[in-house]
């Protein structure tokens, strides 16, 4: 490798960030090697500055208020920093390509996936339109989309999410660049299609001897895909080395406070729960969205989210609910909730039928199953203090309001938060501190059971690690019990006594977590397990006083 | 497919019952609310007249019906109307369906012009403005829209009279044509577009700031999206990007506008059409309202009710047209 010159080397880069951001600079001194047929893997949390950096790279920030302030971009031994725009927009698509994270927003919704892919070969090669329309195709059958003719004339709407991303693969690879970045390109897709395109990554980069800058927050990604890593904090690259070294051996606290928090995938230790009284009983339940229309407005068909659906939930257990996008895991934490009417089956806590209630019983029953949400910043009210956010739910319950606001506070400590946090709006607070207020607002009415829709999912990982910490602790020290409705494995097999999988509405496994990770029965459960990222890594454990 | 048709045939058909309904229910309420108003055809007329003695008015109410009670009135009224009769306009003499056919091909000319004016050059100054932003350029557009929206009609319709019509003498005061011009051909094309200058700039000045605002905030929006960083990404220049990837995308709000404002500016063209004495409905709305002339009125409102469902509909077809991701059903 050391006789080819590297496709991209990065001196010393600093970013300015507008006066008034929490730092001066967004990237402070990077350095960055890719050689052809590299992939470097560019590692930190929300805030860290990696996408600065691919936005430095193509000379994309939004400048004037974030800008190169200092330092050397060469690409294939040439100045990037030096370039005109013009000679910047022949390399942006040919030379240098890029992969967005969301692959709903990152097409353009007006144009068929056939135009958008012609646009790149409009833009830098002389072909004409037919020559353009057979290597369109030819992308696309690259990147196995199922029926690439339909394909090219379908809109970005009529395919879905992972389709969507190879789309953007083919358009980014239809010129066989030399460089490939990929920010965060898996992310926002459900774990088997995660695995599928990664492995896509891989094999076009192999045969086109490519270099990839692959920016992730995932060490399990990084540990299926890297060749290097770097990791950022805060701006600053803390640790960079070959992919086995940084994940076996990390040096640097910070990395290994990052990967310590990345959950293993060993189920915690099996409970005797199954003896504890059942508090929460579902038996058939059934939703159907219906099929809409008739004479007078639009026809839709009619969708099965959730068939016969049966589970119990036990005093101080925690049952996990995974599957992929649409297995209907959301809508039995809406049943369940009964924030969602359904069609059929019951739902007993206590003895008493919760989907029986009348409205008026209904609010009783509320206050004994509560929610957390899985967005916290949407789910606050934003004009709300803390303290009234928490003490709400009692107050309505016939709590007087003194009291209610007292007891809010001390559930802030539970959480551990300052009781100052109790007179503040939530914009003042991080994604984390947020879903630490959402947990108070749950345990505010003393609840029996918990449900909880992906309340990890929108946090980084160390962050990720302490609510679940939390969750955990709190539910042993209050003897709660817990539906855990998520996406993430690993998350799973830290927090789950016991798991279902969902797969189109019905429950392909139940039983104990430890058990279905070590011997799963189902091939769909099997598929889950052996698309976890990085599976074949399990975390070097650091104690945390090490860290 | 269940039904050999094309869709969109369908869906006309199913829009045009939809509306019958709507139509209805506005025709009703109106005609109660226009019985709510105190004084009716005959007061006015016999106003006009100077007095009459009670037998002659009571004669006269008797014979256009308006001694039967009210829900006797809008019965006839409206079973009238189920066969496109209007009823006769006992002001003008005439049935109401001529009445409102001699005016309808002015209010049409001033409003599509109007609109069509406020719309491209709005959004055209909208999308400018947006594209540099904070710069002299937008201060200037973001500051000139805000003194047409700020200036009501009837006083810019006025100044322009002052400046163009009295002092100048360019232009025409009112009125659709020169009376004693007897034009024809395309000298009576461009005397009708003399005359119509002045009030489509009236009215169109207002509804252009309301695209220009709207436009400049929605191209803002759209310019920071993923996809526009994606074609970006992908070596695209400015001009391209402003074609193919933001107006498109950005003029979806301001399409929803337009099918929204057509009716209002229905009702603006009566201040203006009164102002330049232009013979077209607003006009006859207004005129129609002081004398009571409840058939020509309940005629107008009937034919408003039907151009802004039509428009509605057309919108919807732009719509769809110009949003992929709608579908029509």
């Amino acid at each position: 490798m050391t006789d080819t010159p590297p496709i991209l080397q990065i001196r010393d880069l600093k970013i300015a960030l507008p006066k008034g951001a929490d730092r001066p600079f967004a990237l402070e001194g990077l350095d960055l090697t890719i050689n052809p047929g590299e992939i470097v893997c560019l590692v930190g949390e929300s805030g860290s500055g990696k996408s600065l950096c691919a936005g430095a790279i193509m000379r994309l920030l939004p400048e004037p208020h974030v800008h190169v302030a200092g330092g050397a971009i060469r690409f294939m031994g040439d100045e990037l920093l030096a370039k005109t725009e013009t000679e910047m927009r022949g390399i942006r698509g040919e030379d240098i390509a890029m992969i967005f994270q969301e692959p709903m927003t990152a097409l353009n919704p007006q144009k068929t996936v056939g135009w958008q892919l012609d646009e790149v070969l409009r833009l830098h090669t002389k072909m004409n339109k037919a020559e353009r329309k057979a290597r369109a195709i030819e992308m696309l059958t690259r990147v196995h989309i199922p029926d690439p003719a339909s394909a090219y004339n379908a809109y970005p709407h009529q395919i879905s999410g992972g389709q969507r991303q190879r789309v953007m693969i083919a358009q980014a690879l239809s010129l066989s660049p030399k460089l490939i970045i990929a920010d965060e390109p898996t992310t926002a897709l459900d774990v088997t299609t995660q695995l599928q395109i990664l492995k896509l990554i891989r094999e076009l980069q192999e045969q086109e001897g490519a270099g990839v800058l692959f920016i992730t927050h995932d060490f399990g990604v990084v540990a299926e895909i890297a060749d290097k890593v770097a990791v950022l904090c805060r701006g600053e690259m803390v640790e960079q080395g070959p992919a086995k070294e940084v994940l076996n051996n990390p040096q640097h606290a910070y990395t290994r406070a990052l990967i310590g928090a990345v959950p293993a995938l060993t189920p915690p230790p099996v409970k005797p729960v199954t003896k504890a009284p059942v508090v929460l009983k579902g038996t058939g339940l059934k939703k159907t969205f219906a099929a809409r229309g008739g004479l007078l407005s639009g026809k839709r068909k009619a969708v099965t989210a959730v068939k016969d659906l049966t589970f119990q939930l036990h005093q101080g257990e925690t049952l996990g609910v995974v599957g992929e996008s649409g297995s209907g895991k959301t809508t039995v934490s809406r049943i369940v909730t009964r924030l969602l009417e359904c069609d059929a089956g019951k739902v007993e806590m206590d003895g008493k039928d919760l989907l029986a209630c009348s409205p008026a019983e209904l609010r009783a029953m509320r206050k004994h199953i509560q929610m957390v949400f899985q967005d916290p910043m949407a789910s606050l009210n934003p004009r709300k203090r803390v303290v009234d956010l928490i003490a709400q739910g009692p107050i309505v319950h016939g709590v007087d309001p003194d009291k209610a606001r007292a007891d809010a506070r001390r559930l802030l400590e539970l959480v551990e938060l300052s009781p100052a946090a109790a007179n503040r709006f939530p914009h003042e607070f991080s994604g984390g501190q947020r879903q630490r207020i959402g947990i108070a607002r749950a345990l505010a009415l003393e609840p029996k059971v918990i449900v909880a829709d992906e309340p990890v999912s929108a946090l980084d990982v160390s962050v990720q690690a302490q609510v679940l910490k939390l969750l955990a602790d709190l539910r042993d020290r209050l003897n709660l019990s817990l539906l855990f409705v998520t996406h993430d494995l690993r998350v799973a097999a830290q927090l789950c006594d016991r798991i279902i999988v969902m797969q189109k509405g019905e429950i392909v496994e139940h039983g104990l977590t430890a058990e279905i990770f070590a011997s799963p029965q189902h091939p769909y459960t099997r598929n889950l397990l052996s698309s976890i990222p990085g599976r074949d890594w399990t975390p070097p454990s650091f104690r945390p006083d090490a860290a | 497919m269940r039904f050999p048709f094309p869709p969109i045939l369908i869906y006309a058909l199913r829009r045009l019952l939809q509306a019958v309904p709507v139509v209805i229910l506005i025709m009703i309420g109106t005609f109660l609310l226009l019985k709510l108003a105190p004084g009716d055809t005959v007061d006015a007329l016999v106003g006009d007249m100077g007095g009459a003695d009670a037998d002659f008015i009571a004669r006269l109410r008797a014979e256009y019906g308006l001694d039967q009670p009210v829900w006797v009135q809008l019965w006839r009224y409206m079973t009238k109307l189920a066969t496109f009769d209007f009823g006769w306009s006992f002001v003008y003499e005439q049935p109401v369906s001529t009445v409102l056919m001699d005016r309808l091909g002015t209010t049409l000319l001033l409003m599509a012009t109007s609109l069509s004016i406020a719309f491209t050059v709005g959004t055209a100054l909208g999308a400018i403005a947006a594209r540099r932003a904070y710069s002299a350029t937008d201060n200037l557009i973001s500051v000139l829209g805000l003194v047409f929206y700020a200036t009501p009609s009837f006083f810019l319709s006025l100044m322009m009279m002052l400046l163009f019509s009295v002092k100048l003498g360019w232009l025409p005061v009112g009125g659709i044509k020169t009376i004693a011009g007897f034009y024809t051909g395309w000298d009576h094309v461009i005397d009708v577009a003399k005359h119509l200058i002045m009030p489509t700039a009236a009215l169109s000045l207002i509804y252009l700031s309301f695209y220009l605002r709207l436009m400049r905030a929605s191209v803002l929006e759209v310019a920071d999206l993923d996809y526009v960083r994606t074609a970006r990404a992908k070596g695209a220049g400015e001009m391209r990007l402003m074609i193919h990837h933001i107006m498109r995308n950005a003029l979806l709000p301001v399409v929803t506008l337009l099918g929204l404002q057509f009716s209002t500016v229905l009702g603006g063209s009566v201040v203006v059409e009164t102002i330049f004495t232009l013979p077209g409905l607003g006009q006859l709305a207004y005129q129609a309202v002081v004398q009571r002339d409840m058939n020509t009125l309940m005629g107008i409102i009937f034919l408003c009710a039907l151009i802004v469902v039509v428009v509605n509909f057309l919108t919807d077809l732009l719509y769809a047209r110009l949003d992929s991701r709608i579908e029509l059903a």
